[in-house]
């Protein structure tokens, strides 16, 4: 028998619409309103500036080691918009732009950051899980929601973002495959920054692409410029309306760059040259949407000034109102650390809860609104 | 003999288990370019490349796992987990495999290897990076698992650990990797594994510890000495499993009263197996029940209140002042 070749149902495909210079792609641009295209303007740079002035907070100690995120503007912003508001959204931890657009206030970010749990709780009507940070694990989750939508026979869609170095994570593949068996709505997009803190991706895999993962998981897979907000768009809004009609998860592999240090506590002189960094700073994807704005009379400079001023004082009185909240007696209080384990605390759990409390009114530390209701040691009886 | 801290004398003991025995690899996230996130194999990839210094896929999993494989055809891993809090991704392998291979295999296959897991909390992290769960290791029937508390025996204890015919769980405090220094001799030492120190000596209390907890036993020591007069022994396990009873028990015998200190979770924690051991050997000598101050069982707080949730030396304190009462 000769051998044959076997078809693979999938070809990969790049796709650009709005490149570097802000040349724009007619035939492939996406039909958004000037509305449309001011908000996601918006939050990119509300995250833009919202990165940078945590910067400044984590230089000052007033929160601690954070992911900074400038560079993923358009990967967040460009895949997220494709969302309807009852559709749900699981980050991983460079999100921002696409968390804030989603509902969560600038101050709970910064709580997060801030160290405080608080951070993590979605608001009120946001259909989001929290920020994930062991890597890769929240892509299960997204899978068993989009599972559970469809047992639920819901016309739901789920989206979920990772890191490059996070596809060598088995939960990728599990999740990927649990999602494609059961035919989920998952659109899986991959924040492809090219290093997972200082391992290049050419250390994660042969393989040229991480879209390419999807045609051995039997789902489309796509790489897009993650810098051009209207190819993420565009790719994204095909993939939610796929898996809106029942036509399963798809894999996207946005391509970007971080402009930033991995971390507040990251060197990266370590592991990329200035050079490339310089590059990258060239391909920003704020610099060109700006352009294509500006081009399209959506948005000039003087519109774009005020804009920005206005993205100042929001973030100006969000830093407030965190620093309200991170010096409240009521998020400062230890004992909370007891109180949303379980539905129902233990008995056990409790006397520890009064173990601690006995030691803070020892110390003077209590807080007022806990004080008066100590109760006396229970362990510990002579026979 | 030179001064250097915590993060210095592992970085020592790995360089020099590279330089002696071929068969040593060093592998990890982060551990070759960047020279580890903590900066802990500074050096190593620059001296013996990129063959023994393997900066892997971002996959605990896969660590551990080829790991096991590299041990069983030879070779002596010393795996790096970036965090504690991220060898859960790994503990399948761990139990399922590197801590059974020489059992199910009647001693034929087996898997001489270190993993270093940095673990704890008091450095202002993110989730998931202060969590202390030696529990988890300690309960799984195969597995050693050593806590160094300073420079010197942190050296020394990890040149044990790879020497280890068995698989080895380093847990090192990260809390501590540069809090203070100490001289550490020239030549190579080893430390038994299975051996607890006697690190003050005293007759009236006894304060048992290891890790990172060991600089506030020893703080609460000496606050005791100073207010109120009374000498406490200190005991540092340095060894897990196994553990050292004897040292314990001996010192128990003496003084009669006894706190255990850990910031693991109290239930089931290391010292619930502490207190076991001494009601098992020396419980009509004691005096009051033994005291456990510990972490408290939730996860460690977000870091705006882990200090409250981190035993300190006024926490071993009052646990030693009402022991001393009862
Ligand atoms: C399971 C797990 N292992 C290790 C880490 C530590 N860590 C945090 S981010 C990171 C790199 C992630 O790289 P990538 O997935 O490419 O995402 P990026 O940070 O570049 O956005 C590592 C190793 C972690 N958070 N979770």
């Amino acid at each position: 028998m000769p051998k044959k070749p076997i078809k693979l149902p999938e070809n990969i495909e790049y796709l650009s619409i709005l490149d570097e210079n802000a040349k724009v792609d007619k035939e492939l641009e996406p039909k958004l309103s000037a509305d449309d295209l001011k908000t996601m303007y918006r939050y990119m740079v509300l995250a833009r500036r919202g990165d940078e002035r945590m910067l400044n907070l984590q230089r000052q100690g007033r929160i601690g080691t954070f992911p900074q995120s400038s560079g993923h503007e358009a990967v967040s912003m460009g895949s997220v918009y494709a969302l309807e508001k009852s559709d749900w959204h699981v980050p991983a931890y460079r999100e921002f732009a696409g968390m804030l657009y989603r509902g969560w206030p600038l101050e709970t970010m910064f709580l997060y950051w801030g160290g405080f749990e608080e951070g993590a709780v979605p608001p009120e009507g946001v259909n989001d899980l929290p920020i994930c940070v062991p890597v890769g694990s929240q892509l299960l989750h997204a899978a068993g929601i989009g599972m559970a939508m469809r047992f639920k026979e819901e016309k739901k869609v789920v989206l979920t973002y990772f890191g490059d170095g996070s596809s060598s994570e088995g939960d990728f593949h599990e999740a990927l495959n649990f999602a494609s068996v059961f035919n989920a709505p998952v659109v899986f997009v991959c924040q492809n920054n090219q290093y997972a803190i200082s391992v290049p991706l050419a250390r994660q895999m042969k393989c040229e692409t991480i879209a390419q993962r999807a045609v051995s998981y039997g789902m489309p897979g796509v790489k897009v410029d993650g810098n051009d907000v209207l190819a993420m768009y565009a790719a994204t809004a095909a993939a939610v309306e796929r898996a809106r009609a029942g036509g399963g998860p798809t894999l996207i592999e946005g391509l970007t760059y971080r402009m930033t240090p991995h971390t507040t506590s990251d060197d990266p002189k370590r592991y990329r040259s200035e050079e490339e960094m310089k590059q990258w700073a060239n391909k920003d994807s704020l610099i060109r949407f700006a352009r294509y704005l500006e081009d399209k009379g959506v948005l000039d400079g003087d519109a774009r000034k005020k804009l920005h001023e206005e993205i100042d004082e929001e973030i100006k009185a969000a830093v407030k109102r965190f620093e309200e909240q991170a010096q409240s007696e009521e998020l400062l209080n230890p004992l909370r650390m007891f109180d949303y384990l379980y539905a129902d605390t233990p008995p056990d759990l409790d006397e520890q809860r009064e173990e601690l409390k006995r030691f803070l009114a020892k110390k003077g530390k209590l807080p007022a609104s806990e004080a008066g209701k100590e109760q006396a040691h229970t362990g510990r009886e002579r026979g | 003999m030179a001064e250097m801290n915590m993060a210095k004398a592992i970085n020592k003991a790995l360089y020099e288990a590279l330089e002696r025995d071929e068969r040593v690899v060093v592998l990890g996230e982060d551990v070759g370019a960047d020279e580890g996130v903590f900066r802990i194999t500074e050096g190593l990839l620059a001296k013996f490349g990129d063959k023994r210094v393997i900066d892997t896929p971002l996959a605990e999993s896969g660590i551990i796992g080829t790991s096991i494989g590299m041990a069983i055809y030879g070779l002596r891993p010393v795996a790096e987990i970036q965090f504690a809090g991220f060898d859960y991704y790994a503990f399948h392998q761990i139990e399922s495999h590197a801590s059974r291979f020489r059992n199910r295999t009647r001693g034929r296959v087996t898997v001489p290897m270190v993993m270093r897991f940095p673990y704890g909390g008091g450095i202002r992290a993110l989730e998931h990076h202060s969590e202390s769960r030696e529990t988890y290791y300690a309960h799984t029937p195969g597995l050693k698992i050593v806590v160094p508390s300073g420079p010197r025996n942190a050296r020394a204890l990890l040149h044990s650990a790879i020497q280890d015919p068995d698989p080895v769980v380093y847990y090192e405090p990260k809390a501590i990797y540069r809090a203070f220094k100490e001289e550490v001799p020239d030549t190579i030492e080893t430390l038994p594994i299975g051996r607890a120190q006697v690190v003050r000596e005293g007759r009236e209390i006894t304060l048992i510890s290891y890790g990172a907890s060991l600089r506030q036993v020893l703080e609460a020591a000496e606050m005791l000495e100073e207010e109120d007069g009374v000498k406490a022994e200190v005991v540092d396990l340095l060894s897990i499993v196994p553990m050292d009873t004897k040292t314990i028990v001996d010192s128990v015998r003496k003084t009669g009263r006894a706190v255990v200190v850990h910031e693991a979770p109290r239930n089931c924690g290391i010292a619930a197996e502490v207190v076991a051991r001494i009601n098992e050997h020396v419980f009509l000598y004691l005096e009051a029940p033994v005291a456990r101050v510990t972490g408290y069982d939730v996860p460690i707080p977000y870091f705006s209140k882990e200090k409250a949730y981190l035993p300190d030396a006024d926490r071993i304190l009052d646990a030693c002042r009402q022991t001393l009462s009862f």
